[in-house]
Order: C-alpha cells, then sequence, then structure tokens
C-alpha cells in the first residue's frame, strides 16, 4: 500500500526560516516519481532521491518527502497583508516565501536543485504576486520550466457589494449582529476555502502550488486527494486527512515545542517539524526526520490534537465536518505516533470568512521598577502614567497596567497562593513583598493616533521623575500601529468560485 | 492518599485562542486519572479557577479516545489576539496555569502518574 509523506514546515508568518530547507534534507529529500513506483506519479519529478545515508526509522519505507507544506496565515495575518497591499499593489502576500524557495534551491545536499513539491497559502492578498516573486527567483536558478499555480477566488472585497446586494448580510458568526457600518472600515473578507482548487492545481501538473486564504488542513487534505483519487464526499478519509493536517499545520507544536512536559532532554534548538505519512485510507502516522531535535510522542501529539479547537466532535472545515472524539493515538516506534479513529459528516453548506475593519490604534511601553517595594513602586508608576496622560489630555480609551512578574499574566493561578478572584493583584502583591524587580508594562488603545503618540511619551519620564529604581526605558519609542478587528462571518458556497492558475515560472514573470 | 491533587500530577495541557475565546485541552495520564477528573474537572470548576478573565461561559467537551477534556472559556482574552491590551493576548499560558490547580484528593500519585510519554 502506497504511504505518502507531507511535511509541514512554517506554522505562521515568521516561524523558522531554516525550517523547510531542515526538514527536506534531513527527511532524505524530495521522493522522485521514478522512487516511488507503487504511486501514479504526477507527470513530472521535482526532486530527486540522491543521499542514501538518509534513513527513516522504517526500513520498508523511502526517505524523502512527497510534500512540503508551508501555512502562514492566522486569522489576523490576513488583515496585515491588506493592509501592506494597499499601500503596494505588488505587496500582501508572506515575503518569508521566497526566501524560503531560495533557501531551498540553494541546497545541494539532497536535492540537486530542486525542491519537493510544495504547497503553501503564502498567497495571503495576492497569491498571483507570490507566484511572480517566486517565479523570478525559479528563473534565476535555471527552472524557468518549472510549473507554479495560483489558487484564489478567497477575496471577497472587489465584489463584495454584488454579494451585500445579492443578500449576503455578513452577520458575526458569534453574535448574530449585522456588519452594518463596519462595511465602511472593512479592510478585508476572505473565505476559507477548502481543497478543491489545490487539488485541480496539482492535476494540472503544478510543483509549487500559492494559495490565498484556504483552511489550514487542506494544506495536507488537496495533496491526499489528488495522490489518493478520494471523492470530494468520502467524508471518512477527509476527516481523517484533515486530522492529519490540523496536527501538522503548526509546525514543531507536535514535535516538542510547547509540550507541557518538556524537559531539557527533549531539545529544542535543532527541533524537528513534521512529517504526515498518509495511508490510502487516510490513517497517519506523525513523525519527524531522524536525527533532528524534538520528539514526537503520544503526549506531543495529543496536546496538539486539542490545540485550538472548539467542538470536537465538529471541527469544521470546508472539506469536511470532522469528528475527533474518537481519535486514538498508538506510539508506533520512535518519534512515531499512529493516528486513527477520525470519522467525517458531510462538509458544512457555507463558507467561514475571515473579515476584519479598522479599530483604531494600540501601543504599549514597558519599565523595569526594581529595588525594594517593587510592585509597590511599578503599580504606582502606572498610576502616575494614567493621572498625567488625564492632565494632558490623552487619556486612552482602553488601558491596561501589568505587573509582569507580580502573577499578572493569568491572574488568580499564580502557584505559590491561591488568589481571591475578586482581588487578585492585591492578593499577589502581598506575597511579592521581595520580589527583586517587576516589568511594568502598560498598553492602551484609542480611535486617535496622535492621541496615542501623546500619550507614549509618558514612559519615559517615569525614569526621572518617578519613584526609585526606574529603568530599563531605552530605544525608540513604539508607534501606534493600526488596530484590524476581526469580525467572523460565512457566506454561501455558491457565491465563491475558487481560481487557479497554472503557468510556468517564466510565463510568470514574462 | 493525599488531601489535593494537583492538575498537573495526573494530566497535561495547551491552550490557545479562537477569536476572543480561549480554549484549553486537559489530557489526563491514566484511566483512572480521565475519570477522577470527568468528575472533578466540570466546566464550573475550570469557570471559578479562571474567574478573573471573565469568561462569559466555559463549556467542556470530552475527547474519550486520548483521555482529554477541551474546555472553552468564551470571551475570557479581552478582545482576543487583535484588540487586547494584555500581554497573553491569545491565551497561551493558560494550559500551564490551568495545571496549577488543586483538586480534591481521592486518587494517589501512583495511580493516575503513568505511562506519561
Amino acid at each position: 500500500m502506497p504511504i505518502i509523506r507531507i511535511g509541514n514546515a512554517a506554522g505562521f508568518w515568521g516561524d523558522a526560516l531554516g525550517a523547510p530547507r531542515r526538514l527536506v534534507e534531513a527527511a532524505g529529500g524530495s521522493r522522485s516519481a521514478s522512487a516511488r513506483p507503487d504511486l501514479d506519479a504526477p507527470s513530472r519529478s521535482i526532486g530527486s532521491i540522491p543521499s542514501a545515508e538518509v534513513r527513516t526509522c522504517r526500513p520498508d519505507l523511502l526517505p524523502g518527502l512527497d510534500y512540503l507544506t508551508l501555512e502562514y496565515l492566522a486569522e489576523l495575518t490576513m488583515s496585515i497583508l491588506a493592509h501592506l497591499k494597499s499601500r503596494d499593489a505588488e505587496a500582501g502576500f508572506v515575503t518569508d516565501f521566497p526566501t524560503v524557495v531560495r533557501d531551498l534551491l540553494s541546497s545541494t545536499t539532497a536535492l540537486e536543485g530542486r525542491p519537493a513539491r510544495i504547497v503553501t497559502n503564502a498567497g495571503g492578498m495576492n497569491p498571483d504576486a507570490c507566484c511572480r516573486a517566486v517565479s523570478r527567483i525559479l528563473s534565476e536558478h535555471g527552472l524557468a520550466d518549472c510549473t507554479v499555480a495560483a489558487v484564489s477566488g478567497d477575496d471577497l472585497l472587489p465584489t463584495f457589494d454584488d454579494l451585500l446586494a445579492a443578500g449576503e448580510e455578513f452577520r458575526n458568526l458569534e453574535t448574530g449582529e449585522p456588519l452594518g457600518e463596519l462595511r465602511q472600515r472593512m479592510v478585508c473578507a476572505n473565505a476559507y476555502l477548502g481543497a478543491a482548487g489545490i487539488v485541480d492545481a496539482l492535476r494540472a501538473g503544478a510543483e509549487i502550488v500559492v494559495t490565498g486564504r484556504v483552511a489550514d488542513a487542506s494544506l495536507t487534505v488537496g495533496p491526499a486527494i489528488h495522490e489518493f483519487g478520494w471523492e470530494f464526499n468520502d467524508w471518512d478519509r477527509l476527516a481523517a486527512a484533515s486530522v492529519a493536517g490540523h496536527l501538522i499545520e503548526c509546525g514543531a507544536q507536535v514535535t516538542g515545542g510547547m509540550y507541557s512536559d518538556w524537559t531539557p532532554a527533549i531539545p529544542l534548538d535543532d527541533v524537528g517539524y513534521p512529517i504526515a505519512e498518509m495511508a490510502e485510507s487516510g490513517e497517519t502516522v506523525i513523525t519527524k526526520p531522524p536525527g533532528t531535535g524534538g520528539a514526537v510522542t503520544v503526549g506531543t501529539v495529543s496536546e496538539q490534537l486539542v490545540y485550538e479547537i472548539g467542538d470536537p466532535a465538529h471541527y469544521l472545515t470546508p472539506d469536511v465536518d470532522a469528528d475527533f472524539t474518537h481519535v486514538t493515538l498508538a506510539d508506533d516506534g520512535p518519534d512515531r505516533v499512529r493516528v486513527a479513529g477520525a470519522t467525517g459528516n458531510p462538509a458544512p453548506e457555507r463558507y467561514k470568512v475571515s473579515l476584519a475593519y479598522r479599530d483604531g490604534y494600540m501601543v504599549s511601553g514597558t519599565l523595569v521598577v526594581a529595588g525594594p517595594n517593587a510592585v509597590e513602586k511599578a503599580r504606582a508608576c502606572g498610576e502616575i502614567i494614567r493621572r498625567r496622560a488625564q492632565r494632558a489630555g490623552c487619556e486612552p480609551q482602553r488601558m491596561n497596567v501589568e505587573l509582569l512578574g507580580a502573577g499578572v499574566v493569568v491572574p488568580g493561578t499564580a502557584p505559590w497562593r491561591t488568589l481571591p478572584a475578586s482581588e487578585p493583584k492585591l492578593a499577589a502583591s502581598a506575597t511579592l513583598g521581595d520580589t527583586p524587580e517587576i516589568v511594568l508594562r502598560v498598553a492602551a488603545h484609542d480611535p486617535s493616533k496622535e492621541k496615542l503618540e501623546r500619550f507614549n511619551r509618558e514612559f519615559a519620564p517615569l525614569v526621572t521623575s518617578g519613584p526609585p529604581g526606574v529603568t530599563g526605558y531605552t530605544g525608540p519609542r513604539q508607534k501606534p500601529y493600526p488596530v484590524l478587528a476581526y469580525w467572523p462571518t460565512t457566506i454561501a458556497r455558491d457565491r465563491v468560485s475558487p481560481r487557479v492558475v497554472v503557468k510556468t515560472a517564466k510565463e510568470w514573470t514574462a | 492518599m493525599s488531601d489535593t491533587i494537583r492538575l498537573g500530577d495526573i494530566a497535561h495541557a495547551r491552550s490557545g485562542d479562537k477569536g476572543n475565546h480561549a480554549n484549553i485541552g486537559v489530557i489526563a495520564y491514566t484511566d483512572a486519572g480521565y475519570e477522577f477528573l470527568s468528575r472533578e474537572l466540570t466546566a464550573d470548576r475550570v469557570a471559578d479557577y479562571f474567574a478573573a478573565l471573565q469568561p462569559t461561559n466555559v463549556v467542556r467537551y470530552e475527547l474519550p479516545g486520548i483521555r482529554a477534556f477541551n474546555f472553552l472559556l468564551y470571551d475570557a482574552l479581552a478582545g482576543g489576539a487583535s484588540r487586547s491590551l494584555r500581554t497573553d493576548s491569545q491565551g497561551k499560558t493558560l494550559g500551564p496555569a490551568i495545571l496549577q490547580m488543586e483538586l480534591a484528593g481521592g486518587m494517589t500519585n501512583d495511580e493516575s502518574r503513568m505511562s506519561n510519554q
């Protein structure tokens, strides 16, 4: 039975830049068509497996990756990309991706100059521009014939008024409120597309697939449908692949990062990024390349299974309504965990939409307050900032004072004492008389950027005109940055059509 | 048999955000621990523990296949990743925090902490 290997080497925009190359090299390069006689090979081979020295943990599996996925888009990322695109029509994609492609192409140990097939949502608000940027790099490396696909159609902005006229209200998924006047402040609205566009692109021979907003798990589901020829209503298999995608989409979070039972015995400096080895049934083994740090255990995988989920009986993606409740995990050897038991129901009738609107500005600043009575002095500093801002007429609409080091990050839960929930800060200070220093952090939100710029001037003077022991105010003042608030909503599926464009790098750059 | 047990002695956890809501998955190390937590670690208990975050509702879901509970804390992130003025706007630290919870006794560490991977 053929098994495909899908590695994911990015969990957000800003994840470790060296991770994709490290993953592909440590996994043994790309698995070329000739090395996978048991699979219906795509029309072209993208990679090769020159390195006989790299082996998987199981001798019956060939080394290498069939697909490299790179997941970059958090809820907020699209709105940031929209903001960038509004300033520059050729921007609005995840700029880490071209850098990663350049790095992969410079690898000579395992790739012979050619990466594994890549599926990524780096396109963000501008998949076409991302394809052009990547194609320029491919062409520079003599790969002008490499096929690159843009999957778009998720961006609802260009037709938003038509959609409203057609009866879409874009009510808030949680509160039921209509969008109303927020329409005027909207910066982006993107439907979460499923795997279909990715499958179309792969069927057309794409070696690199660049999407806009697709569901994170669909980056894994797409290659699986393409390789195994699953139907789009094979709900149990789509659920199984969605579980696999969910497990690897956050990169090293499934291989030891964030792990509750982490100890220094799990080295993370060279943490391995995850690989999903998937069978035609959808059953999957989560693993990582040999020789890398981190760990893949039932513990690490179970934590990632529950990461950022709601009702586990209904993990909703555009591809399937997946049921996680009876998923089981079993040890399958060192750094290998077998995942089974997912079931699926028909996909939701509406696409989820990620919509963001402008909501004023935020700014924050920190000071270090040291010496005796640090907590008391830091609290006083926060109050001084508030009063001086009041006097100067720049008190922000919302302001939050945190005494970092005094148990405020999750108030009321500091381990050394059970604090009364009614007065967590007071109780915390009572136990912290001998805390040698505290970081004072003050964050503020206001519709007016100018007001926050003025407010922000109130930090530095505390060094000379505040209590003794105030320091740590260095560097330029943070500039107020725009707040792009999130509005979760939905749209009828038939109002959205994925658009797939497959061209060679040469054609993209023509 | 001790009077109280720390949740972190019998389970591990991970937390994150869903918009302005936080989720915390709590995974028992053993079947006995899962049964114990199904009685003790109720949605109300979790709501009390995180009262300072002012969740508007706490819902508990079960994942028996991996001996886990998923708690959804509605509106607990003071605006979520985009609008929260808190350092931990995404609820990443709620997992470690819940493991500090003291629970009424009823099981020994030997019964509960085994097969910790």
